[in-house]
Parts: C-alpha cells; sequence; structure tokens
C-alpha cells in the first residue's frame, strides 16, 4: 500500500520516528515553560540538565551496575537536586534583572557543565543498553513497532499528562498558575513563594533528566546530545507560547510529526522545517499558539 | 501618639451596636497593629516619610488623602510589599518590619490590593480558595457564598470574566476564608455601582460585628466615613492628622483642605 507514492510502511516509520521526538520536544519544552513561567528565566542550560540525566543513566551503570530503571527513579532526583543547588546560588540573583541576564548566566552555566563532561568523558557518545523488558518488536500487522520507542512515547505522554494535571487541576497547581500571574500577590497571602521557585526549577529540570534518561538507549549518551536538541525545543516553545503548559506538550508533538512527515516528503527540509514554522507563527501570532495575546 | 476615647467615637457611629462593646473589651489588649518611624522606597523613589499610626483590635481605621499622599504605599509596607523599609511595624506586638511577606500573612494579615488581583489563569472559585489559611476560625465557603451569592453563581467561571463588582466582591471574600483577623483593604469602593459600593458597606459593617480589625485606604471620602472608627489623614508620606470619628463633623473644613475636595 502506498500514500502519494510513499510506502506505508515508510511513512509511519517515520511518523513513529516524529512521535518519538516529538515527546522529547514536548517533555524538554514543558519544564521549559514552567520554569518560564514561574521564574521568568529563558534556562538555556536546560540541554546540559537533559545530558546530565542521561549521564547519570549512565554513570549508575557503569560504575554501579543499577540499570535502567533505577536511573529512571534516580537520575531526576539527582538532577533536580541539582538544580536547586544551581538556583539557590546563582539564578535566584538575576530574578529581578532583564530576561536577558537569565538566558546569559543559564548559556553560561550550560557551556561551562558542557566543558566539565567533555573533558571528562570525550565528545563521542557512550553506549547506553535497551532495558531487557523493552528490547525487540512488536509486529502490528501494518508495520513493526519497537517496544523501546513505543515505550518512550507512552512514558513522555503519561509525564506531560501527569504535569498537566498537576498545574492544571490541583491546589498545589493552583498557586504555581498564580504565582505565575503574580508572584507578590501570592507571597502576600502567606505562600513561601521563594521556596515555591526553588522547587519549580528543580522540577522542571527533573523532566529534562528524565527525557535524559529516556533518550539515553536511543542516542549515544554525548555530552554534546543537550546542545543538538535545545535550539529545536526552543523553536517549540515559541511556537507553543511563552510558558503555555499545554501549548508546549501539543506543539511538541506536533511538531516531532511534522519532522517525521518532511522527512518522508522532502527530506532536505527536515532540519529546518521547525524554524521555518517559528518563522510563520512569529509572523501570525506573535504570542505563539497558545499563547495570552497582551 | 496621644491615645483617643475610642468609644466616644464608637457612640457616633450607626449601628450595630454591639462595635463599641467590642472596642471595650480589646482596649487594654495589644495593638492589632502598630506602626512606628516607617519609611519606605521603591527603587530609589522615597516613599513614606515617618508614618506613625496605631490600630486596636477591632478597631476600624481609614487612611485618607489624595492621590500619590502614600496611603497604598503604607498598605503595601506592612506587607513587606516594597523594596525597602525602616522603622517598625508590630502586628498584634509582633516585629515584622524585616520578616519576609509570606512570614507576614501567616500572622492573620488579609490584603485586598486596590488593582485587586484576580488571577485570569484561575476559576472564581479558585481564586476564593487560593490563600492558605493562616489562622483558625476563618469563613467557610458557604459562609462566604452565602454573603455574596454572585461569588456562588459564578464558581466556575474564569476570575478575570467577572464584573468589575464581583472582582471586588472575590477580592475581599478570600481574605475571609483564611482566617486573617487584620484587614488591609485599599480603595475597595473605587469605580463601583452604588448597589455594590452599599452591598461592601454592609459587609464592613458585619465584618466589625464579628471584630475584625479593619484598616482601609479610600479616596471615598463619603464611603469611608460612616464606617471608620478613626481617620488617618497622610500627605506627602506622613501622617498629617487624625480624627475620631466623633469629633469628623468640627474637623470637616481642615478635611477639605486636605483631601483637596
Amino acid at each position: 500500500m502506498e500514500i502519494l507514492g510513499i510506502p506505508l510502511q515508510a511513512l509511519l516509520g517515520q511518523l513513529l520516528l516524529g512521535l518519538v521526538n516529538g515527546s522529547f520536544y514536548a517533555m524538554l519544552s514543558l519544564g521549559l515553560a514552567v520554569i518560564f513561567g514561574l521564574l521568568n528565566i529563558i534556562n538555556f542550560s536546560h540541554g546540559a540538565m537533559y545530558m546530565m540525566g542521561a549521564y547519570v543513566a549512565w554513570m549508575m551503570m557503569e560504575y554501579l551496575g543499577l540499570g535502567y530503571w533505577w536511573s529512571l527513579a534516580i537520575a531526576p532526583i539527582v538532577i533536580g537536586a541539582f538544580g536547586i543547588v544551581i538556583e539557590r546560588l546563582l539564578i535566584r540573583h538575576v530574578y529581578k534583572l532583564d530576561h536577558l541576564y537569565g538566558l546569559l548566566l543559564t548559556f553560561g552555566l550550560a557551556l561551562v557543565i558542557e566543558g566539565v563532561y567533555r573533558d571528562r568523558f570525550g565528545a563521542s557518545g557512550q553506549p547506553y543498553g535497551v532495558p531487557d523488558a523493552l528490547r525487540g518488536a512488536t509486529n502490528l500487522g501494518f508495520m513493526i513497532l519497537p517496544n523501546y520507542r513505543a515505550w518512550v512515547v507512552v512514558a513522555s505522554l503519561l509525564v506531560c499528562f501527569l504535569t498537566w494535571f498537576v498545574i492544571e487541576r490541583t491546589r498545589i497547581g493552583s498557586y504555581l498558575r498564580a504565582g505565575t500571574e503574580n508572584p507578590r500577590l501570592v507571597q502576600a497571602f502567606g505562600v513561601n513563594v521563594p521556596r515555591m521557585v526553588m522547587l519549580t526549577y528543580g522540577f522542571g529540570v527533573a523532566l529534562a533528566a528524565v527525557a535524559g534518561v529516556l533518550a539515553a538507549p536511543i542516542i549515544q549518551v554525548s555530552p554534546l546530545m543537550g546542545s543538538n536538541v535545545i535550539i529545536v525545543v526552543f523553536a517549540v516553545v515559541v511556537i507553543g507560547g511563552m510558558g503555555s503548559i499545554l501549548g508546549s506538550i501539543l506543539t511538541g508533538l506536533a511538531l516531532g510529526l511534522v519532522e517525521g512527515l518532511t522527512r518522508v516528503f522532502y527530506p532536505e527540509a527536515s532540519a529546518t522545517v521547525v524554524f521555518v514554522v517559528m518563522a510563520l507563527v512569529l509572523m501570525l501570532r506573535p504570542a505563539g499558539l497558545f499563547g495570552r495575546e497582551s | 501618639m496621644a491615645e483617643r476615647d475610642l468609644a466616644a467615637g464608637g457612640s457616633n457611629t450607626p449601628p450595630p451596636g454591639a462595635v463599641t462593646g467590642a472596642f471595650h473589651g480589646a482596649r487594654l489588649a495589644t495593638p492589632a497593629l502598630s506602626i512606628g518611624g516607617l519609611h519606605a522606597w521603591y527603587g530609589e523613589s522615597h516613599i513614606l516619610h515617618g508614618v506613625d499610626l496605631e490600630v486596636q483590635q477591632g478597631e476600624v481605621v481609614s487612611l485618607l488623602g489624595r492621590n500619590g499622599a502614600g496611603r497604598t504605599t503604607t498598605l503595601r509596607a506592612i506587607l513587606g510589599l516594597v523594596g525597602r523599609r525602616t522603622g517598625s511595624i508590630k502586628i498584634d506586638g509582633v516585629e515584622v518590619v524585616d520578616a519576609q511577606p509570606h512570614h507576614i500573612a501567616r500572622l492573620g494579615v488579609g490584603y485586598c490590593p486596590e488593582e485587586r488581583g484576580i488571577f485570569a489563569s484561575l476559576s472564581c472559585e479558585e481564586n476564593l480558595l487560593l490563600p492558605p489559611l493562616v489562622k483558625p476560625g476563618g469563613m467557610s465557603l458557604d459562609d462566604i457564598y452565602a454573603m455574596f451569592p454572585n461569588l456562588a453563581e459564578r464558581r466556575a467561571s474564569q476570575g478575570t470574566r467577572l464584573s468589575g463588582g464581583e472582582q471586588q466582591m472575590l477580592a475581599v471574600a478570600r481574605i475571609l476564608r483564611t482566617g486573617a483577623r487584620l484587614l488591609l483593604l485599599d480603595e475597595i469602593s473605587e469605580g463601583l455601582a452604588p448597589v455594590i459600593v452599599q452591598a461592601l458597606d454592609r459587609m464592613i459593617r458585619r465584618l466589625k460585628t464579628l471584630g475584625y480589625t479593619i484598616v482601609m485606604v479610600e479616596q471615598n471620602f463619603r464611603f469611608a466615613a460612616p464606617l471608620a472608627d478613626r481617620l488617618y489623614v497622610m500627605e506627602h508620606g506622613c501622617v498629617v492628622e487624625q480624627f475620631a470619628a466623633a469629633e469628623l463633623d468640627s474637623n470637616m473644613d481642615r478635611l477639605r483642605d486636605y483631601l483637596g475636595v
């Protein structure tokens, strides 16, 4: 069977690949959106946090013999705690300044972190195996579905849904939403906003670490894996609308699919299509697809 | 600052009569709010230049003055929402001039900002439930909905889709839930239809009988004067005058000068 001259098998394969990439975009841009919403910080070190998440998984395997599932539980905690330390030591000093300072600070931080990892581990990638339970593939009849990739999509949808649910439907989330709008007033009501900000940053980078662990068996664990993906993720955030939770999730998934489709029909443009979409969205709807026009 | 006979002020205030009784009981207690030599800055601008004022437990006090006299800044300074402040602010005898806003709120202070501060990303009910409980004894959601039936009807609406009057009610109602006993209300009657202003008037009287301590910043003298036990007049970041409600009539001319009305 063919669609527009493309074999269905190839089309579905690329769509799945797009969906997997989209899952990473969604998880990473979600963390950026949560952080930007409350902290007003454009967290350029997000890619480095993602990379470190993958490295925690790799190091746990290499040095401690602890496998994938342990990493999935522990890496977000380790990176979240690291994020909290960074927030307390560095980032909190730039809240009152222009966005540019936060961007420069986190960008510099990303360069330092990447430099340290390159120095320690070299620029080439480290292999990380697919966990036993998720090896192999399932034949769906119309396509062969690699189990691990299916897991990545399911796991990231679950993480995104839970995050959305907590923010949009719970009391803790209402503090976060209100704090995003007017942190001083929320603090004047008796909420410890500085602590909430600190934990939010920790949570946002923990999401990046989850993405990093999920990515480890798919791509090689390398110090550059963060900077390779982060530029696309920032484009996703701009397209979805800065700070929009649902927007970042849906846009992340959709742009993964758009990339996948482009790879089928016009592979030369697959690396740039996201930026073309970004330019179009900025022209037509500068606040992003899901952003509030001010 | 000279102590004034508040009971005299109370007797001139319209009913309910329970109000004066509440004062007598509370007179001997620590003041609910006591401010001395308060200076406050926003960045480089020095806004308050040594504010002194004292509010007894269960008292309703109004801060009058022209725009820019420093009334809103006084309320914000009490909560630590200004850039920098020096002097003394005691809430129920506890010094808070160096405390963080969330600690100050936890002492039982409820704040209704001039811009109302209704959150667009929260529904009416989420707005109402947002401020955490700071003391036992706050009103229940049912009490609040009984007092403001409009809010019950609009509970699922987005906060900022409520009418101006409903948003004002919401902004006040949400601090009644928290158990705060010292309410700082900034221009709650501003820009509202007379029928809403009357509803707010009834609400303040009700809160007075319940023994709440209230500091109201008001431009609307006609709204504030009948409610307040005492009135402070501010000018250029200082308190320049204070009257008990009973002394109001004899001071009307000077007050008009201060307020420029």
